[in-house]
């Protein structure tokens, strides 16, 4: 199992959501909301600040709600773990338009680096194959980035979950927004819908 | 002690009041952790091709997955069992952070003629669980009355963005038959 990938998150998140078009993102907590906003903040962009475990969950009821548009989640393993009956779930529906990039540095950085169960021997990907996510993959380089670029914006073959090993080196952060309510209504307004 | 899966809940036409009432009122995904007191609701479903209806491995998914649905511009409502009620406090944190709309139809144990002990502490507490994470609830006794409450608590949850769980009475479900196998 390859554990010392060298790949930076910042890098290969800007790569993922490159030539974004239609594209959705919803964000886990903590770090990957920081690299999505690190990448170019957008409209179509929910960042959460919270409501650990619920990032697929929140991708799966707006790909069903928005099925001709490419949904991609954003989140890291520990995320990923606590929600980890979501991907059962979200197998079980068979979303074609959703797309899970889990970046996994086998650790909790946000909580002091402690190792997660990713770190621990866990195998993330096998465990999404078993689940019945149709198309998984485990990613190490730029290559496979751009490969699952182009798989999250081809609707069909869903849903699709790209374990990305990243790099445990330090990032900056980058805060988006924390409003909830505002960060609701501006996707909302994005799509063309009504804000209350 | 030996015994044979309990029967379906008792049904009258309440869950096709609901079902039509949820209808008229656009909800276009439900999803559940299932119970039998909502069989009928949950076949329903299923059956609607207008409705994506997900099953869950654990009932503070639909927590989430109702907010996904409403960013994407549909109305969600989330059925489950009091017993699971306790499993989506923290869940309820996102609802309150972002004023999502939220509608849950939660049948109830623990309360009326209950003969299995284990449900009762879940029970008592299914109301103050919701009411601390600013949940309003409401009750349905009467099978005659879901229409009509179940299109209050959709009017307040989809037109004024609150979060409403409607608990539906054990006394209403029936009691559990039970069937000794010789």
């Amino acid at each position: 199992m390859t554990r010392n990938s060298q790949l930076d998150r910042r890098e290969a998140v800007k790569a993922l959501l490159a030539d974004r078009g239609d594209l959705l993102v919803v964000t886990g907590l903590g770090s990957s909301s920081y690299d999505v906003f690190d990448a170019g903040d957008h409209d179509g962009n929910f960042y959460l600040w919270g409501a650990m475990g619920g990032t697929a969950m929140m991708g799966l009821g707006l790909a069903q709600a928005q099925p001709k548009r490419p949904v991609l989640v954003i989140t890291g393993d520990g995320e990923q773990l606590m929600g980890i009956g979501s991907l059962l779930t979200i197998a079980a529906r068979k979303p074609q338009n959703l797309s899970l990039a889990v970046l996994d540095n086998g650790h909790f950085g946000e909580t002091g680096m402690q190792r997660s169960h990713s770190g621990l021997g866990a195998k993330l990907d096998e465990i999404a194959r078993g689940a019945g996510i149709a198309s998984v993959a485990a990613i190490t380089d730029m290559q496979g980035i751009a490969a699952f670029r182009n798989d999250v914006h081809r609707l069909g073959g869903g849903p699709k979950l790209a374990l990305i090993r990243i790099s445990t080196d330090h990032v900056d952060r980058a805060l988006p927004p924390r409003d909830g309510v505002f960060l609701k209504n501006r996707f909302r307004q994005h799509l063309g819908l009504a804000v209350s | 002690m030996n015994i044979a899966a309990p029967t379906a809940a008792v049904q009258t036409d309440w869950p096709n009041a609901i079902y039509r009432t949820l209808k008229r009122h656009g909800v276009a995904q439900i999803s559940y952790v299932p119970d039998a007191g909502h069989s009928r609701l949950i076949e329903l479903s299923h059956a609607d091709p207008a409705i994506a209806t997900t099953v869950l491995t654990t009932e503070e998914e639909g927590v989430a997955l109702s907010a996904g649905a409403w960013l994407g511009g549909d109305r969600a409502a989330l059925l489950m069992q009091s017993s699971g009620v306790g499993n989506c406090v923290n869940m309820l944190s996102l609802l309150a952070s972002c004023r999502f709309p939220f509608l849950t139809l939660v049948t109830m144990r623990g309360e009326w003629a209950e003969f299995n002990p284990w449900q009762i502490p879940m029970g008592k507490a299914t109301a103050q669980a919701f009411e601390i994470m600013g949940v309003t609830v409401f009750r349905l006794e009467q099978p005659e009355d879901a229409e009509e409450v179940v299109s209050a608590a959709c009017s307040l949850a989809f037109e004024s963005d609150q979060p409403i769980a409607i608990l539906i009475s054990q006394r209403m479900l029936g009691r559990k038959k039970w069937t000794e196998v010789k």
